[in-house]
């Protein structure tokens, strides 16, 4: 009895004074907090550099890489390159992500796929997929397809492994609710596998998105005239490094919007989702 | 007519979950099987529901034999088992994908409606609690209109209150259509107020041990000495079921116990 009554005492005050400042804190100054570091550090630099305590030549202050961009952008140079790597993710993105859905979907699906097909792709997983670019190159020669086939490569993996494990981990409880209602084949797959797998589906989208950019710069390392690659590359052999952090920060951005997109894009079929983390 | 006729089941791993089942079960009629744990009383639904199939013996419906599931055939699992990617409405709608959409519609909003639920035709599963997301099970297997229910456990994950709710509403709308019910249950008094008939299973290999007509009149009164009555046949045929001998005048005070404590 005494100790609840002492509970109901105690409780307040302590939520005044702990719990209270730190909500108000945290609101306004938390985010703010990530800032301070990369700032201080850039606009240290610009100092430095514009006090001569260095020429600035390697790493070009903050200033002349937002001058470098700007001019980039102003001939047009930066969306043409922007561009052109634009349509490589896209396109092999497209096609490690068909590919991997298909096989992903079969060989969770079937046994007998999975055992026919699985231990191939696995033994293929394990070659990093840098290594096929000279095979690549003499097999689809030094233009586009060579490039878009390497993303799809790198797309391929995490997609299919998403949906491979996805399709093999649906909850049998709920196939059995589909099957109760006489579902078979290719109602089966619309109805409950592909809306079970969802989640995981837009996982290993992002995933491969992630995998797509990485493998867009080595190929455009390897032999470009275009390509956000090539402005890196170019940049390194004419010894232009705003050039090169210019092209960087395209990256970044870029990166950034396709992901965000996507994850804008497949939110709206994820709503039902029963998740730790909301909002 | 649901027939069952010398039904057994031994799983791949060599385990005899039934042998010899055979039950008729006429129109409207009411079976509840109890049993201890492991005697094969889920097996026997899923044979029934064309779920899994019977090793020996034939499970029909009407001149049907049931080796996949059948249309007149619903299911009701202990867990609700609704998906989650579906609002409520769709959920209950899971069954009518063949029918039109303003007719598949009206349908279900008048099982929402049957169930208490209109209000939560919009909502996401996850949303719902426990005793709601078993009556959403309960209007989705019904709103086929199928010939016979089967239910196993159907409210066991739920607590008392919601439990007795669930029963009276589990009557009323067994009223409606009068589907043909196989009820699988651990609750002896759940199973005497729904039961026509109370089957008493008995484990490796599962088979029907007793069986007990339940004949009290309708609305059923848990507190009458009938039912009380009733409840001590069952508890003691569960006890015998289990080979727990129990000499004659100890099994009256057993019975409360037992209870408790067969399962
Ligand atoms: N899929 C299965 N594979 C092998 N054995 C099973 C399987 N399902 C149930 N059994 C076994 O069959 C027996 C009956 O199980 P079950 O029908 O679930 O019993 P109950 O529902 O009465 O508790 C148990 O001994 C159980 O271990
Ligand atoms: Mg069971």
């Amino acid at each position: 009895m005494s100790l609840a009554s002492m509970t109901t005492v105690v409780e307040p005050a302590t939520e005044v004074a702990v719990t209270a400042q730190p909500a108000h804190w945290s609101r306004y100054l938390r985010p703010v907090l990530g800032f301070i570091l990369p700032v201080t550090l850039a606009v240290g630099w610009e100092l430095a550099v514009r006090y001569g305590y260095s020429n600035g030549r390697l790493v070009p202050p903050p200033s002349v890489i937002f001058r470098t961009f700007v001019e980039l952008a102003e001939t047009g140079e930066l969306q043409q390159h922007a561009f052109i790597t634009l349509w490589r993710v896209f396109a092999g993105f497209a096609l490690g992500v068909s590919a991997g859905t298909i096989l992903g979907a079969l060989t969770g699906y079937s046994g007998l796929t999975h055992r026919l097909v699985d231990p191939t792709l696995q033994a293929l997983r394990s070659i990093p997929s840098i290594a096929w670019v000279p095979l690549f190159l003499l097999w689809f020669g030094i233009f586009e397809t060579s490039k878009v086939t390497l993303i799809a490569v790198g797309v391929f993996f995490p997609v299919y492994l998403g949906v491979m494990g996805a399709v093999l981990s649906v909850d049998r409880k709920i196939v059995e609710v589909g099957r109760a209602f006489r579902l078979s084949g290719f109602a089966m797959v619309r109805r409950i596998l592909l809306p079970a797998v969802l989640p995981t589906y837009v996982i290993s989208l992002r995933a491969g998105l992630g995998l797509g950019w990485m493998f867009v710069v080595a190929a455009e390392f390897l032999g470009a005239s275009q390509g956000l690659g090539y402005l890196l590359v170019d940049g390194q052999q004419l010894g232009k490094p705003a050039q090169i952090v210019a092209a960087i920060v395209a990256f970044a951005i870029l990166g950034k919007i396709t992901d965000t997109l996507l994850a804008v894009v497949t939110t709206p079929f994820l709503r039902w989702e029963d998740r730790f983390a909301r909002g | 007519m649901l027939t069952i006729d010398r039904v057994g089941k031994t799983y791949p791993n060599g385990v005899r979950a039934l042998d010899g089942i055979s039950l008729d079960v006429g129109p409207g009629e009411i079976v509840v099987v109890v049993g201890g744990s492991g005697c094969g009383k889920s097996t026997l639904l899923r044979a029934v529901a064309g779920l899994d199939i019977a090793s020996q013996g034939r499970v029909g419906l009407d001149g049907d034999t049931i080796t996949a599931p059948h249309e007149k055939i619903g299911i009701i699992f202990q867990e609700p088992r609704l998906l989650p990617w579906l609002t409520v409405a769709d959920n209950v709608g899971f069954g009518l994908e063949h029918l039109p959409k303003t007719q598949r519609r009206e349908r279900v909003a008048a099982a929402l409606d049957r169930v208490g639920l209109a209000d939560k035709a919009g909502a996401w599963p996850r949303e719902l609690s426990g005793g709601q997301a078993q009556r959403v099970a309960i209007a989705r297997a019904l709103v086929p209109q199928p010939q016979v229910l089967l239910l196993d456990e159907p409210f066991s994950a739920l607590d008392a209150f919601t439990r007795a709710d669930l029963q009276d509403h589990l009557l009323d709308l067994w009223a409606d259509t009068k589907p043909t019910l196989i009820m699988v249950t651990h609750d002896v008094e759940e199973a005497i107020v729904l039961a026509d008939r109370i089957l008493v299973m008995r484990p490796r290999p599962g088979r029907i041990y007793e069986e007990i007509i339940d004949d009290l009149p309708r609305p059923r009164d848990r507190q009458s000495a009938a039912f009380d009555f009733v409840k001590r046949r069952v508890l003691a045929a569960l006890d015998r079921s289990l080979d727990r001998a129990v000499s004659v005048d100890e099994r009256t005070e057993k019975a409360e116990a037992g209870a408790h404590s067969w399962w």
